[in-house]
Parts: structure tokens; C-alpha cells; sequence
């Protein structure tokens, strides 16, 4: 990991969860008709962060699920690399539930575009919210992020990791150049 | 991770870490398959042709729907209702098929070596659904998934294959199948049915079902295949059923838990007696649901592949 800079660091992220778990209250007048799906793999952990919070606000403790979008993805005629699939784990109905749709970094907009049309396949949910830690801009799609942790600009040779203690050994956001893709 | 060859023709050969692919990519399709809408659009464009010379109901609209459920475009061929009734060899349908810009074959047929032939006069990924004698891989996958599912592991199980074992593709896939995985094959039946020297497989044989019951944990149970003249290997069904078919009182005997798959379709009072082909101890309805799932996971595999 070629690092420039170290954006967020374990106390910031922390605040940054409380605050989007505020927001996503506010915004819904509460957590009652709210589920959080969490995107693999970061949006996952993500979204049990925000659901603690939320129950440590709220009292309530919203319902959660996990997302895999990968067999909705536009991509699989150019990349190279077949991508690895995981299991989608959503136990609850969510017709006319207000999703809360959680993913670690905006980018293009096209794995929220996979995610949009994965859940609708699962039902007609009454609204669906975006909420990332980062959004980095360059979008293809006409798609924007309703909770934003950091809005961080950066360049396409730029890549922006977000690292959870869950899987990494830390909670921070670094922005770091694009490995060469040779 | 992607498996290490583009086409599935048969379950030998086949390296540990690519069964696993596509047991833990079926895990996935088996969830699409709860859902309300149980289609994702993962092989959109993609056209794959069934080339069907064999009958089949359970494997051809599996299949079917695996793909489908892909959203791949399908075409079905069956023999009945084609040219080859006029005279057309093998190799020109499947130039034919192929001038059409197909993407997938999935062939069965009865003679062995058929989908290994059709690699190489056709570019297209080739999946064998049943040759001759020879292998049924998508069953043996779909053999393993189901144990899988009952124990949560294939390593030190020990599976035992009863019947006819000498004309069975499905013991063929099962038996390289769940060797590589690690499991402890055997396989019991009358002698007539067991091939000589199978020994060398590293697979132990049985005799009386007795036996096999009581060392065993899981019996996968073959179809006495009377359109493979099963009836000149033994004096009669009501014979064999009285020797090796599985029926409660058998199992009852024995006093503990073991799981009864079987390919179908059932000869009940033969092979199993109507009282087990219903009862608790089978999973024969989950091997077909799990059979969609695995069969869009080897679908997908290949489909997606570069």
C-alpha cells in the first residue's frame, strides 16, 4: 500500500459513524421502519457499526443484512479476473421497509447501480438511502450518496482504502496511489 | 479464483480446490433460489444449447432452469424431434449448432467420450450431463453438496454406493468425487454388478448391505437401470430388493443416524422401499433443488470465465 495520506484515524471514524447514525435517524424520524443492508465486504461492518450506535441512541435496534451484488454486476464481459461471489444474507421482508443501503466508498456508481436492482429483485422497498464512508467522486452513473462520511477528492491514479478492525488492523481511511495495472 | 479448465466433462482429474469453487459458489445460487424473484442477470447474451440424445427429465430441466435463471437464451435439442432422425451425423449437428454463435454446450449422450469428442470440434465451453457409463459430473457435484449441506464437511465421511455399480456414470463421478475430497468411498452390491478390479480406485467393497450399513454414515443408492438390461445381473427385483434393498427395518436395526441420497428416478420396492424413499432419513428432494443451484454454479463458472 502506497500511502499519501492518512484522512481519517480510529477517533474520527468513530465520530463519523455516530454522525451518520444521527443523520439516518433524523432523516427517518426515528429507526422503526428502517433496515440496514450492509454491502460485502466493508459495507458489512459498517452497517453493524451504525446499528450499534443506533441502538445506543435510539433504544432500537433496526433489522440488518448483508448484500453480495456481484451477479448483477455490468462488468463481467471486460474484466479479467473472474470475481469471487458470496452469499446475500437478508432473513426480513423488505417491502415498504426504508432501506439504508451501506457501502465503505462511492466510486463510479455502478456497484450501487448492481446493489439498486439486486434489491429490487428482493421486494418494493418503500425507499432506499445511500450511506458511505467516503465518497471519492467520478461517477458514470447518474447515482449520489444521501449519508456521506467524508466527501474526499482525489484523482483517478488515486485510490481510497478504508480499513475496519473487523478484517484490518485498524479503523482509518487512507488515500493511497493506484497500485500500476501491469 | 476462477477452475482450472473451461470445460466440466467429467469429475476426474479434477483438482480439490475447483470442486470447492463451485460447492461454495452453489451456497450462493441456493440463496437466489429462496428468493421471491429467483433470477439474477449474471449470463445475459449468453446462448447455450442442450444437446440432449439421451432422455432425461430431471437433468434437462435442471439444467434448463440453471440457465434461466442466469438469464442465458437456451435452445433444447432432443434426438426425438430433430435431423439426426434423418440421418445426420453427429459431428454436422454440432458444426451446425455452433455456425449459430453458441456459447455453451451441455450434452448427454449414451455413448462415453461424446463430450471430450465435442472440445474438439467445437469452441464452445462444453459441459457433460451424462456419457454413457462414463461420468455425470454435475451429479456427483450436486452428490456432494447435499452431504455437505447434512454434515457440513466431505473430509473422513464415509459415503457407500449400493447397486449397480459397473453401469452407473453416477458412481464413476461420485467415487472420483468424493475421493478427492477426502471422503472414505466404498461400494456394495451383488457381485454381478460390482466391476472387477474397482479396488483400484482406493474404494473398499461390500458384499452384503448389512455391512455397509453399519460402517457407513451416508448410502448413496443407485437405480437398478433396467433399460441397461440390470435384469440379466440379477434372478429377479423382488431378489434383489430382498438382499440389498434399503428398508426400514434395516435401517431401524442398526440403531443410528445415516442419510440415503438417490440420483432418481426411484424404483420404489426395489432399491429403497416406498416407506425410506419418504422417510426421514432421505434427502432425495434437496439433491434436486440443490441440483439447480450447482448446476448454475458450473454454469456461472464457465460462463464468466476469460
Amino acid at each position: 500500500m502506497d500511502i499519501k495520506a492518512k484522512i481519517i484515524d480510529e477517533e474520527g471514524f468513530n465520530r463519523t459513524v455516530t454522525r451518520l447514525a444521527h443523520e439516518i435517524l433524523e432523516r427517518n424520524k426515528g429507526s422503526q421502519n428502517v433496515v440496514l443492508i450492509g454491502m460485502r465486504t466493508r459495507g458489512e461492518f459498517l452497517a453493524q457499526r451504525i446499528k450499534e450506535k443506533i441502538k445506543e441512541i435510539d433504544r432500537s435496534e433496526p433489522s440488518y443484512g448483508t448484500l453480495d451484488a456481484t451477479l448483477y454486476r455490468d462488468d463481467f464481459r471486460t474484466r479479467l479476473k473472474q470475481p469471487e461471489i458470496s452469499v446475500t444474507d437478508i432473513t426480513f421482508d423488505v417491502n415498504d421497509k426504508d432501506i439504508i443501503l451501506i457501502d465503505d466508498v462511492l466510486y463510479t456508481g455502478r456497484t450501487v447501480r448492481a446493489a439498486l436492482d439486486a434489491l429490487m429483485d428482493l421486494g418494493r422497498p418503500n425507499t432506499i438511502q445511500l450511506c458511505v464512508m467516503v465518497d471519492r467522486g467520478h461517477r458514470e452513473l447518474p447515482i449520489r450518496a444521501d449519508f456521506v462520511g467524508k466527501n474526499i477528492p482525489t484523482s483517478i491514479n488515486e485510490e481510497v482504502r478504508v480499513r475496519m478492525k473487523e478484517i484490518d488492523d485498524e479503523d482509518a481511511v487512507y488515500l493511497v496511489n493506484a497500485p500500476s495495472k501491469n | 479464483m476462477s477452475l482450472s479448465n473451461r470445460h466440466l466433462l467429467g469429475l476426474h482429474g479434477v483438482p480439490k480446490e475447483d470442486i470447492q469453487l463451485i460447492l461454495e459458489t452453489a451456497r450462493t445460487f441456493r440463496e437466489v433460489l429462496e428468493r421471491p424473484i429467483k433470477k439474477v442477470p449474471t449470463l445475459q447474451g449468453k446462448t447455450i444449447v442442450n444437446l440432449f440424445y439421451e432422455n432425461s427429465t430431471r437433468t434437462r430441466i435442471s439444467f434448463e432452469l440453471a440457465q434461466k435463471r442466469l438469464s442465458a437464451d437456451t435452445i433444447n435439442f432432443s434426438t426425438s424431434t430433430s435431423s439426426a432422425k434423418k440421418g445426420e451425423t453427429f459431428k454436422d449437428t454440432v458444426r451446425n449448432i455452433e455456425a449459430m454463435k453458441v456459447d455453451m454446450i451441455v450434452v448427454r449422450h449414451q455413448s462415453a467420450g461424446v463430450p471430450q469428442y465435442l472440445t474438439k470440434i467445437s469452441k464452445a465451453n462444453i459441459i457433460n450431463a451424462g456419457d454413457g457409463i462414463h461420468e455425470h459430473p454435475t451429479q456427483g457435484l450436486l452428490d456432494m453438496y447435499s452431504i455437505r449441506e447434512k454434515f457440513g464437511r466431505l473430509e473422513g465421511l464415509k459415503v457407500c454406493i449400493v447397486g449397480d455399480v459397473a453401469h452407473s456414470r453416477v458412481a464413476l463421478s461420485n467415487i472420483f468425487g468424493l475421493k478427492t475430497m477426502g471422503a472414505e468411498v466404498s461400494v456394495c452390491g451383488p457381485a454381478t454388478m460390482i466391476p472387477l478390479g474397482i479396488e483400484s480406485l482406493g474404494v473398499k467393497v461390500y458384499h452384503r448391505i448389512d455391512e455397509a450399513m453399519a460402517k457407513n454414515e451416508v448410502l448413496n443408492v443407485l437405480r437398478i437401470q433396467l433399460e441397461r438390461d440390470a435384469g440379466k445381473r440379477i434372478p429377479s427385483l423382488r431378489e434383489y430388493h430382498k438382499f440389498f434393498g434399503i428398508t426400514s427395518d434395516r435401517i431401524e436395526k442398526h440403531n443410528r443416524e445415516i442419510v440415503i441420497l438417490h440420483p432418481g428416478p426411484i424404483n420404489r420396492g426395489v432399491e429403497l422401499s416406498s416407506e425410506v424413499a419418504d422417510g426421514p432419513y432421505q434427502v432425495i428432494l434437496d439433491q434436486v433443488t440443490n441440483g439447480v443451484a450447482v448446476r448454475m454454479a458450473v454454469l456461472y463458472l464457465l460462463g464468466t470465465m476469460h
